[in-house]
């Protein structure tokens, strides 16, 4: 079994995102460790991309101070590979099509199996593209995994079918970033997957509050939370660590009551 | 062993459909709605009567004679996009797409805008068919452009400035991609230029090849041949799409796209893509782009706010990758120097845009026989750089 299958093992999983770099390397190294234990069962790390669609105002500032801060692919390959040694939870990157692609995506994925790295998530490659990258994460033992959206509907199984790891589900039209409600019906998107396959559904983009995360997981398999720790780090700077943890702790209590 | 996975809106290597989940069933839905209605007879006509009645088609296919004669070689001739209704060839493709919205049932468009000319021709096709309307245009080209802004305003479209990356047009590209995730049930993305995820790079050219098809007419009928040479200039690619696509299969017709050198290609500020830029995956699209070595975009620069754009539709890298097509690097200078030569000598002020080709053709006319033809597009008209042009000479006018 997966280190990421086993972070859904007989229980609600709580996911962390931090995006990698920011405000430095060093404090996402110090942060990592730390938040694996104030609870977090999965972190997703963040490489900073120039343009990244698929975030809202908070994470795309955090990508800004990252790479303004000098923050590069391989830095980041060196920084996980030193926090690998620290923490057992699965950690995965996630990132952009064009970080992956110019890298080399073979040695793109060489380069996270040697330290330490589970799984990805690249928003920008759907369904449909998915071969552009799936060859080569399946020959280094790299989960790829899959996201889908309230608009999916139909698409649901056939993505489902092919899930690897956990399943991504995306609360709400739009892009990530703290939201006021959740009104996406998400029981109704998990009966979907649950009809052709028993991958671990997550629910993330929107979340912030212990209630939500609780009402999430009730539904599913976890919650998923990045803007609302990114925003804290924002606040805090080198500072973040205590302020995430205690977030960290709140919120991973909420999910182990769903 | 994954059904479904064919390989959508391939260009060779170039092109596909790298895009978020969420917006998937969104572009597959208006690829779906274009299949039905690119052969739908009453939809061409209607589009037809709307570019002819409304946009002013044909446009023109000048020949210019004191131009010949003064470089001493090739016959030029301009397509005169500049006479468009709006002022640019722009308005073909927005026709086509906001028509395209009404048909789907949409009430509301989108679309980014650089220097400001697709967000005036998507505003005044939204005002024509009553549809809202909505621009995403970076606020560092807001500053540039205040009076386009204003004429969006005009035309009854609101323009929201984005602050975010460089705040160019990349940036407006990203940020009307985020809305149009977050509404898309009554929203079209009308997207300008033969870039983006499939089926915009396909649906733009299509809507943009009229101008190569009269290029062919025209000229049939004035010299009996076809061109030996088209010249346009290239951002993301549409309006060279358009002339090009026409005569891909005439291999005799040299196709010569024109890129922003801005201070030259071994400056860092400069936007040729095919010059210097690598392959990448980036807007919905595999192709070439301007990049650092980790994939970062990288800033681009030229003079003229509509080819200032790191990347180049697909088509266009294919067309390159096959040597069908040949591009080449035009300075701030030399467009500049062309926009004034172009004024001076047949009284028409070309977009600093088309200025690249006119510069271009400037420098291979004399190259050609007297019985050989170059055709120019002259994708807008210059109205809006006329004081930018006077402040790089030093002349402080205010727009």
């Amino acid at each position: 079994m997966s280190r990421i299958s086993k972070a859904f093992e007989n229980k609600k999983a709580f996911i962390a995102f931090v995006t990698g770099g920011d405000p430095d390397l060093e404090t996402t190294e110090a942060l990592i460790p730390r938040m694996a234990a104030a609870g977090a069962d999965l972190i997703e790390i963040g490489i900073p991309f120039s343009d990244p669609i698929a975030e809202g105002v908070v994470i795309q500032a955090a990508d800004e101070r990252a790479l303004s801060a000098g923050t590069t692919t391989d830095k980041l390959f060196d920084m996980v590979k030193r926090v690998r040694g620290k923490v057992g939870i699965p950690l995965v990157f996630m990132t952009y099509a064009n970080p992956v692609y110019t890298y080399g995506t073979e040695m793109f994925m060489k380069r996270c199996v040697e330290c330490g790295i589970d799984g990805i998530i690249i928003p920008d490659v759907p369904f449909e593209e998915r071969e552009e990258v799936s060859g080569a994460c399946e020959a280094a033992g790299i989960e790829l995994i899959s996201m889908i959206a309230p608009t999916s509907h139909e698409r649901i199984g056939r993505i489902a079918k092919h899930a690897k790891g956990f399943l991504y589900c995306v609360s709400s039209l739009g892009v990530t970033g703290v939201r006021n409600k959740i009104t996406t019906d998400i029981r109704d998107m998990v009966d979907h997957v649950r009809a052709v396959s028993d991958v671990p559904c997550a629910v993330g983009f929107g979340i912030s509050t212990p209630e939500q995360a609780r009402a999430m997981a009730a539904v599913s398999d976890g919650a998923i939370v990045g803007s609302a720790i990114v925003r804290i780090i924002a606040r805090y700077g080198k500072d973040c660590i205590g302020p995430v943890c205690d977030y960290i702790r709140e919120m991973k209590a909420a999910v182990v009551a769903a | 062993m994954i059904e479904m996975a064919e390989k959508k809106g391939r260009y060779g290597l170039y092109g596909g459909q790298y895009i978020p989940e969420t917006l998937i069933p969104a572009v597959q839905e208006l690829e779906q709605a274009y299949e039905r209605y690119r052969n739908d007879p009453a939809f061409q006509a209607e589009l037809k009567e709307l570019l002819e009645k409304y946009a002013g088609r044909p446009s023109l296919l000048y020949y210019a004679e004191k131009m010949t004669k003064d470089l001493g070689g090739a016959k030029i001739y301009l397509k005169r996009e500049d006479l468009n209704h709006t002022g640019s060839h722009k308005i073909n493709n927005v026709l086509g797409q906001v028509l395209l919205a009404k048909k789907m049932g949409k009430t509301r468009v989108i679309a980014e805008t650089g220097a400001g000319q697709h967000g005036v021709a998507t505003a005044t096709a939204a005002a024509l068919m009553g549809m809202e309307c909505e621009i995403f245009m970076g606020k560092e080209d807001m500053d540039r452009q205040v009076l386009n802004c204003y004429r969006m305003e005009l035309l009854g479209a609101k323009v929201h400035p984005v602050t975010s990356g460089t705040m160019t047009l990349k940036d407006a590209v990203n940020e009307t991609m985020r809305e149009w995730a977050s509404r898309m049930d009554d929203t079209l993305y009308v997207l300008g230029s033969v870039m983006g995820p499939h089926p915009f790079p396909m649906i733009v050219r299509d809507f943009q090849k009229v101008i190569g098809e009269e290029i062919r007419e025209q000229l049939l009928e004035a010299e009996g041949k076809l061109p030996d040479a088209v010249v346009a200039c290239v951002g993301g690619g549409s309006n060279a799409m358009g002339s090009f696509y026409e005569f891909i299969p005439d291999t005799n017709v040299r196709l010569i796209g024109c890129e922003a050198a801005g201070l030259g290609v071994d400056n860092p500020k400069n936007a040729a893509t095919i010059a210097n830029g690598s392959v990448g995956i980036f807007h919905g699209m595999k192709s070439l782009f301007c990049q650092d070595e980790y994939g970062q975009i990288a800033p681009v620069y030229s003079i003229s706010a509509g080819l200032d754009y790191p990347g180049i539709g697909p088509e266009h890298a294919d067309l390159h990758e096959t040597g069908r097509a040949q591009y080449v690097p035009v300075t701030d200078e030399e467009a500049v120097e062309a926009f004034e030569y172009l004024s001076r000598t047949e009284g028409i002020i070309p977009a600093i845009e088309s200025a690249h080709a006119v510069a271009y053709a400037k420098k291979i006319a004399p190259e050609f026989g007297k019985d050989q033809v170059i055709v120019v597009t002259i994708s807008g008209r210059g109205d809006k750089d006329v004081a930018a042009i006077a402040r790089y000479r030093g002349v402080e006018i205010f727009d």
